[in-house]
C-alpha cells in the first residue's frame, strides 16, 4: 500500500516542474496514493520471464534518407514565442547548469 | 423518410444527394452551420467554428462538381475535428489555458487527409484536456453536455466530436482513442465510434497523450459512415516512425456480408462484471443473441489478465504523457507565467497552464518513470501488456471478434465524478485492453437502458482486423436498426 | 598549484576515460530533414519537429545510423543486432522538447577497442559504447561575464537542436593525461578518416569530458571520480587532465578526501573550478521512446559497410612508414591532421614521398596554422604537390623559391607552375645569359678567380654568390657551380 509524504509529493512535482500550492500538495498526496494503489495491482502478476512490450504494433527500421527539406518561415517560428529578442527566444536568467554542463 | 433536412442525413446519403443534384455542400454546409449556431450554446461541442473557410471549402467543391472535376471521396460532408490535431493557421488548443493562443505552422497529416477527401471542417471540438478524461469536464473551456440530456456528460475525451455527431451538428466527427476516448463517448452519445489498429492512422500532427497507444479514429451515425471515414484517415505516412507501411485493409466491401460463420467471443467477465449497469449487461446480452440468430457461432472467451489492464494502463500513459507534456514550459509557444528565472517561470506556467487532471497524471507519471519506481511500476506495467496481448492473441487464434459492453454505465450526470478520479478511470476498464495491444476497436449502440440512455457494444478485432469488424458491426446495425433519436436532442436544446 | 616529487606522484595511479560528442556531418538533422549547414540566421533552421512543437514525430536519419556503424565497426565494436532509443527526461531551456531522445540500455554499437601508442608504448583502450543522440540549442547569456553564472537572461537559438551526435564512452583504461591525448587525436582521426564529421575541438564539432580518479599504485579499488568539462583542443585536454592528477595527488597526500563533483575547465587560468557539487543527481526517468522503432540493422549491410570502410589511421600510419619511408613521428602528423591522402596522391603522381611528407608536415602545416583552418582543408592537390616538387628535382625552383611558390599555391594562385611563371620565380637556366653572369663575376673578383684556379676548392663560394646576387637568385646554383668550374679549369 503506497502512502506518500509530502516530500515526496514535492519531489516529484520539482522533476515534472509544476509548482503547487500547500493545498494542492495536500489533495494530491491523497489522490496519489489511491491510484498509485490501484495501480500497483500490476504487481501482483508473476512476470519474471515475460518481455515487456513497449510498442503495441512491431515495426523496425523506420528511417529516412538524408535530404534536406526547407524549414519554418523564421518570422512565424518566432511570432508564437511568448518572448523574442535578437531572432532568439528569450527567458529569464536560468540558475542551474544543463546536465551535459555545457554553456553554447 | 429520406428528409431534405441536410443534417439528417449520414454521409452516404448527402453524398448521393449531391450525386443526383438534390443538395449542394454550400446548402448542407449553411444548413449544418446553422444547427450548430442553434444548438452549441446549449451543448458547448465546438470550441472553434471555422466557418467561412467551411463554407469556402463548400463553394469551391460544388464549383468542382459542377466543371466536372474530380473530388474526394468525403466531398462536401461536415466533419466536427477534435482540438487535438494540428492545423495551419487555425489554433489548436486540447481544451487547456496551456495551448491558448498557439496557432500551429502547419497541418496534421489526418487533417491534410480530410482535406484531400475533400470533408468539410466545419470547427474545433471540446474534449478533456490533453485528452486526459472521460466525461469533457476536464476542458479549461467548461463542458460539453450529451445530446441525450444536457444534464449528463457526452463522455470523454472526444466528448466534443461526439456530442456533434449525436446532436446533428456534423454529419461525421473525428476523435482520439488511448485509453477508450472515441467509444466511450460514442456509447454514451448513442453513435458509432471506431479505433483502429495502432499504426494504421498516422499519429503526425495529433498532440501526444499516450504515444504508444493514440489512435486518430471515426465518429459517425451509422457503421457505414465510420468505415467511409476510416478508409479516407488510413494510411501509410513517413512522418510518423509507428505507421504501417503495408496498405491499409479495406472494408467498404465488408458491410453488407452478414456474419454467418463468424465466430463470436463473448468477454464474459466483461459481460457479467460487477460494476456493469443491469441495463448495459441486458442490451449487450440481446445485441449478442442477434449474432447467434444472425448465423455467427457466439462462444465465451476469457481474457485472464484484463482485470490489470486499466491499472497497466493507468501508469503507461500517464509515463508517456509526463515525457510528451514537458515541452509545455512556456518558452517556445502557448502560456508563459513569468518568473525572476527560467526554472520558475517553467514551474509557474506548468501549474496555471495545467488543469488538476493532467497535474494527477503528469506526477503519476513522474514517479511511475523515477529512479527507484521504474521497474515496480512502469516496467511491471509493460510487462502486463504483454500479458494482455497474449490474451487476446489466444483469444483470436479461436474467434474472429470479441464482444463486450463498450462501458460499464450508461451516460452519468455532469459533475458527479470529477472528485473521484478512480471511479472515472473506471470508465475505461473495457476499453483498454486493445489499446495496449494496439488492436482495433468499435462501439456500436444496440439499444436503450430503462432511462433512455443509449448502451454501447464494443466489438474487438485482431491487428488489421478492421475488415471483420466492420463486417460484424454492419450485420448487427443492420438487424437491430438503432436510430439516433433526434427528437430527444431537440427536446434537450429547446428544454434548455 | 606546488610541484609534486616524481616519488609522490609514482605513488598513485590515475584511472581516466573519456566521453567524446561527435557531431555528425550528415546534410539533415538526426529527427527531422532541417539542414544542418553551419551559421545561418538564428532560428532559421527549425521545423515543426526539432522545435518540438505539439504533435511532431521523429524519423531518424539514415545516414546517421549508418556513420554510428561504421564508427562502431572502425572501434571494432559488436553491433547490436537490435538497439533502441530512449528519453532522457529532464528540463532545459535549450532542449525544445524537455527530453533527449538517446540510446540507454542498448546502444547501437558496444565493447570495441582503440590502440593509442605513447612514446611508443602502446596501450588499448576499451571502448564501452558508441550511441547516437541529438544535440541542443545554443543560448547566449546577456549580462554578466557572458557565463550563465550571473547573467540577466538567456537568449536561445535551435539551429543546433536535433543535429545528429555521436557520443562514445571509453573504459577506464587511460593512465595519464598523455594517454587521453593520444587516445582523443585517435579517435579524431578515425572520425576524419571516415568522413563522418569535421571533428573541429575548437568549435565543439567534437566534445570531451574527462573522469578522472586515483588510487594507490598497485590497489583495484576506484578512488572518488571528478568529471571535468570545457576541454576544447587536444593540449588543454592534457593540461586539464595532468591539473586534475595534481591536484588529486596534493589532496591524497594532505589527507584530503577528493570530492565526486562536475568541475570546468578554465583554459586561460590552467586550473579546473567546481561547475556542479555530486548532490544534484539528475533523475532522468529514461523509458524507451514510443515514437521510435528498434534499429535493427541487417547483417548484409553491417558487413557491406565493413567493407566499405576506408583505410583507418593505424594501418595508414604502418604503411606510410613501412611502404614510403616515412618516419614514424611525421607519419602520425600527417594521418593525424588527416593529410595523408594528400601525401598518397603526390606520391602517386611521381612526387618522393619522404620529400613530399616533409613539405607537408612543415611548410603546409604551418601554413595551415597561421592561417587558422585545419590542415585536413589545406587547398592544395596532391598532384600540385608533386608538380612542385618535380620542378625543384628538375632545377627549375629552388627550395627556397618553391616555397614562394607554395603560397601562391595555397593562395588560390593557380598550379605551381602557373604560379613560378607569374611571380617570376623560375631559375635562370638559360645557358648564354648564366655564362654572361660567370665571365662577369670571373671578372669583377679575380682573386677569387685566382685562388680556385690554384685549387683552392672553398673560393668557388664567392664567385658562385655573385652570380646568385647579380641574378637575383634566379640562377640555378648548380648549373653555375658546372659553369665556374668549366671556366676556370686549369
Amino acid at each position: 500500500m503506497v502512502a506518500l509524504s509530502d516530500e515526496e509529493v514535492q519531489h516529484v512535482a520539482r522533476l515534472a516542474r509544476v509548482a503547487l500550492s500547500t493545498s494542492e500538495r495536500d489533495q494530491l498526496r491523497g489522490q496519489l496514493s489511491d491510484i498509485l494503489a490501484y495501480a500497483e495491482q500490476v504487481g501482483e502478476v508473476a512476470a519474471e520471464d515475460v518481455p515487456p512490450t513497449s510498442h503495441p504494433y512491431p515495426l523496425v527500421n523506420v528511417d529516412r534518407a538524408d535530404d534536406p527539406r526547407p524549414s519554418l518561415d523564421r518570422e512565424a517560428v518566432l511570432s508564437q514565442a511568448p518572448r523574442a529578442e535578437q531572432q532568439r527566444f528569450r527567458v529569464p536568467r536560468i540558475l542551474g547548469e544543463a546536465p551535459d554542463g555545457e554553456e553554447a | 423518410m429520406a428528409s431534405s433536412d441536410p443534417t439528417r442525413l449520414d454521409a452516404a446519403s448527402l453524398l448521393a444527394a449531391y450525386a443526383d443534384g438534390r443538395q449542394t455542400a454550400e446548402a448542407a454546409t449553411r444548413a449544418h452551420l446553422a444547427r450548430i449556431d442553434a444548438t452549441d450554446g446549449a451543448l458547448g461541442a465546438f470550441l472553434r467554428v471555422t466557418g467561412e473557410d467551411a463554407l469556402a471549402h463548400a463553394v469551391d467543391i460544388d464549383r468542382r462538381r459542377e466543371e466536372g472535376r474530380p473530388l474526394g471521396p468525403l466531398a462536401g460532408v461536415p466533419l466536427a475535428l477534435k482540438d487535438i490535431l494540428a492545423t495551419r493557421g487555425t489554433p489548436t488548443t486540447c481544451g487547456s489555458r496551456m495551448l491558448e493562443g498557439w496557432t500551429p505552422p502547419y497541418d496534421a497529416t489526418v487533417v491534410e487527409r480530410l482535406r484531400a477527401a475533400d470533408a468539410i471542417v466545419l470547427g474545433k471540438t471540446n474534449m478533456d484536456e490533453f485528452a486526459m478524461g472521460s466525461s469533457t469536464e476536464n476542458s479549461a473551456f467548461g463542458p460539453t453536455r450529451n445530446p441525450w440530456g444536457l444534464d449528463l456528460v457526452p463522455g470523454g475525451s472526444s466528448g466534443g466530436s461526439a456530442a456533434a455527431v449525436g446532436a446533428f451538428q456534423a454529419t461525421l466527427g473525428i476523435g482520439t482513442d488511448t485509453g477508450g476516448s472515441i467509444r466511450q463517448p460514442a456509447a454514451f452519445c448513442g453513435i458509432v465510434g471506431m479505433k483502429p489498429t495502432y499504426g494504421l492512422v498516422s499519429r503526425y500532427g495529433l498532440v501526444a497523450f499516450g504515444s504508444s497507444l493514440d489512435q486518430v479514429g471515426p465518429l459517425a451515425r451509422t457503421v457505414g459512415d465510420a468505415a467511409r471515414l476510416y478508409e479516407a484517415i488510413a494510411g501509410h505516412d513517413p512522418r510518423d516512425a509507428t505507421s504501417i507501411h503495408e496498405a491499409p485493409p479495406t472494408v467498404a466491401d465488408r458491410l453488407d456480408r452478414g456474419v454467418a460463420g463468424l465466430r463470436v467471443g463473448v468477454v464474459r467477465s466483461f459481460l457479467d462484471g460487477d460494476g456493469v449497469d443491469a441495463g448495459v449487461r441486458a442490451r449487450c446480452a440481446e445485441a449478442i443473441e442477434r449474432f447467434e440468430a444472425l448465423g455467427a457461432e457466439v462462444v465465451d472467451v476469457a481474457l485472464p489478465h484484463a482485470d490489470r489492464a486499466l491499472p497497466a494502463y493507468y501508469l503507461i500513459a500517464p509515463s508517456e504523457a509526463s515525457s510528451n507534456l514537458s515541452r509545455f514550459d512556456g518558452v517556445r509557444y502557448g502560456l508563459r507565467v513569468d518568473g525572476p528565472t527560467a526554472e520558475e517561470m517553467m514551474a509557474r506556467t506548468r501549474a496555471e497552464g495545467f488543469g488538476p487532471e493532467v497535474k494527477r497524471r503528469i506526477m503519476i507519471g513522474t514517479y511511475a518513470l523515477s529512479a527507484g519506481y521504474y521497474d515496480a511500476y512502469y516496467l511491471q506495467a509493460q510487462k502486463v501488456r504483454t500479458l494482455v496481448q497474449r490474451d487476446l492473441a489466444t483469444a483470436y487464434a479461436d474467434c474472429d471478434v470479441l464482444v463486450s459492453p463498450a462501458t460499464p454505465s450508461t451516460a452519468f450526470g455532469i459533475g458527479d465524478k470529477v472528485d473521484d478520479p478512480l471511479a472515472m478511470y473506471l470508465n475505461d476498464v473495457f476499453a483498454v485492453p486493445s489499446n495496449l495491444a494496439g488492436t482495433p476497436a468499435l462501439s456500436l449502440p444496440v439499444g436503450h437502458d430503462a432511462d433512455g440512455l443509449p448502451v454501447g457494444l464494443q466489438i474487438m478485432a485482431p491487428h488489421l482486423g478492421e475488415p471483420v469488424l466492420f463486417q460484424a458491426a454492419a450485420a448487427l446495425e443492420a438487424d437491430m436498426g438503432f436510430e439516433a433519436a433526434p427528437a430527444a436532442v431537440d427536446a434537450a436544446v429547446a428544454a434548455s | 598549484m606546488t610541484t609534486i616529487p616524481d616519488d609522490v606522484t609514482t605513488r598513485y595511479e590515475a584511472v581516466i576515460g573519456l566521453e567524446v560528442h561527435v557531431e555528425l556531418a550528415t546534410a539533415t538533422k538526426m529527427f527531422c530533414a532541417c539542414a544542418t549547414e553551419f551559421g545561418g540566421e538564428p532560428n532559421s533552421r527549425t521545423c515543426p519537429v526539432c522545435l518540438g512543437l505539439p504533435g511532431s514525430l521523429p524519423v531518424p536519419n539514415r545516414a546517421a545510423i549508418e556513420a554510428a556503424v561504421r564508427l562502431g565497426l572502425a572501434l571494432d565494436c559488436d553491433v547490436a543486432p537490435s538497439s533502441r532509443f530512449h528519453r532522457k527526461n529532464y528540463f532545459y531551456p535549450d532542449m525544445p522538447k524537455n527530453y533527449q531522445i538517446s540510446q540507454y540500455d542498448v546502444p547501437i554499437c558496444s565493447d570495441g577497442r582503440l590502440e593509442v601508442d605513447v612514446d611508443g608504448e602502446p596501450t588499448t583502450v576499451g571502448i564501452t559504447r558508441v550511441h547516437m543522440e541529438e544535440d541542443t540549442g545554443k543560448s547566449l547569456h546577456v549580462g554578466g561575464t557572458g557565463r550563465i553564472a550571473g547573467s540577466d537572461h538567456s537568449l536561445i537559438d535551435y539551429n543546433r537542436a536535433g543535429i545528429p551526435l555521436l557520443e562514445i564512452v571509453s573504459e577506464p583504461d587511460i593512465r595519464s593525461a598523455a594517454q587521453a591525448r593520444a587516445y582523443l587525436a585517435e579517435l579524431r582521426a578515425i572520425v576524419l578518416a571516415l568522413g563522418i564529421s569535421d571533428a573541429k575541438l575548437e568549435e565543439g564539432s567534437m566534445r570531451c569530458d574527462a573522469n578522472v580518479s586515483l588510487r594507490p599504485r598497485d590497489t583495484q579499488a576506484y578512488g572518488t571520480r571528478v568529471e571535468i568539462k570545457n576541454m576544447n583542443s587536444l593540449r588543454s585536454l592534457q593540461r586539464a587532465v595532468d591539473y586534475e592528477i595534481r591536484r588529486h595527488t596534493e589532496r591524497l597526500e594532505a589527507g584530503d578526501p577528493v570530492v565526486q563533483e562536475t568541475r570546468h575547465w578554465d583554459e586561460d587560468a590552467g586550473a579546473t573550478s567546481t561547475l556542479r557539487a555530486k548532490e544534484e543527481v539528475f533523475d532522468y526517468r529514461y523509458f524507451p521512446d514510443p515514437d521510435l522503432v528498434p534499429v535493427e540493422p541487417d547483417a548484409a549491410r553491417i558487413e557491406e559497410l565493413r567493407v566499405g570502410l576506408p583505410e583507418l589511421p593505424a594501418a595508414q600510419r604502418r604503411r606510410l612508414v613501412d611502404d614510403l619511408g616515412i618516419e614514424a613521428e611525421q607519419a602520425r602528423t600527417l594521418v593525424g591532421s588527416g593529410l595523408a591522402s594528400v601525401l598518397d596522391d603526390a606520391s602517386a603522381a611521381g612526387a618522393d614521398a619522404p620529400t613530399a611528407a616533409k613539405w607537408l608536415a612543415n611548410e603546409i602545416t604551418s601554413w595551415c596554422h597561421d592561417q587558422g583552418i585545419e590542415p585536413a582543408d589545406a587547398p592544395i592537390e596532391g598532384s600540385a604537390l608533386a608538380e612542385l616538387l618535380a620542378m625543384v628535382e628538375e632545377g627549375t625552383l629552388s627550395t627556397k623559391l618553391a616555397r614562394a611558390a607554395l603560397d601562391g599555391v595555397l593562395a588560390g594562385e593557380g598550379s605551381p607552375r602557373e604560379v613560378a611563371q607569374a611571380r617570376g620565380l623560375e631559375q635562370v637556366s638559360d645557358e648564354g645569359e648564366l655564362e654572361r653572369l660567370v665571365d662577369e663575376a670571373i671578372a669583377s673578383q679575380p682573386e677569387a678567380a685566382e685562388k680556385v684556379r690554384g685549387g683552392n676548392d672553398k673560393a668557388i663560394g664567392a664567385l658562385v654568390g655573385a652570380v646568385m646576387k647579380a641574378s637575383q637568385g634566379q640562377a640555378n646554383p648548380q648549373r653555375v657551380n658546372e659553369l665556374l668550374r668549366d671556366r676556370l679549369a686549369n
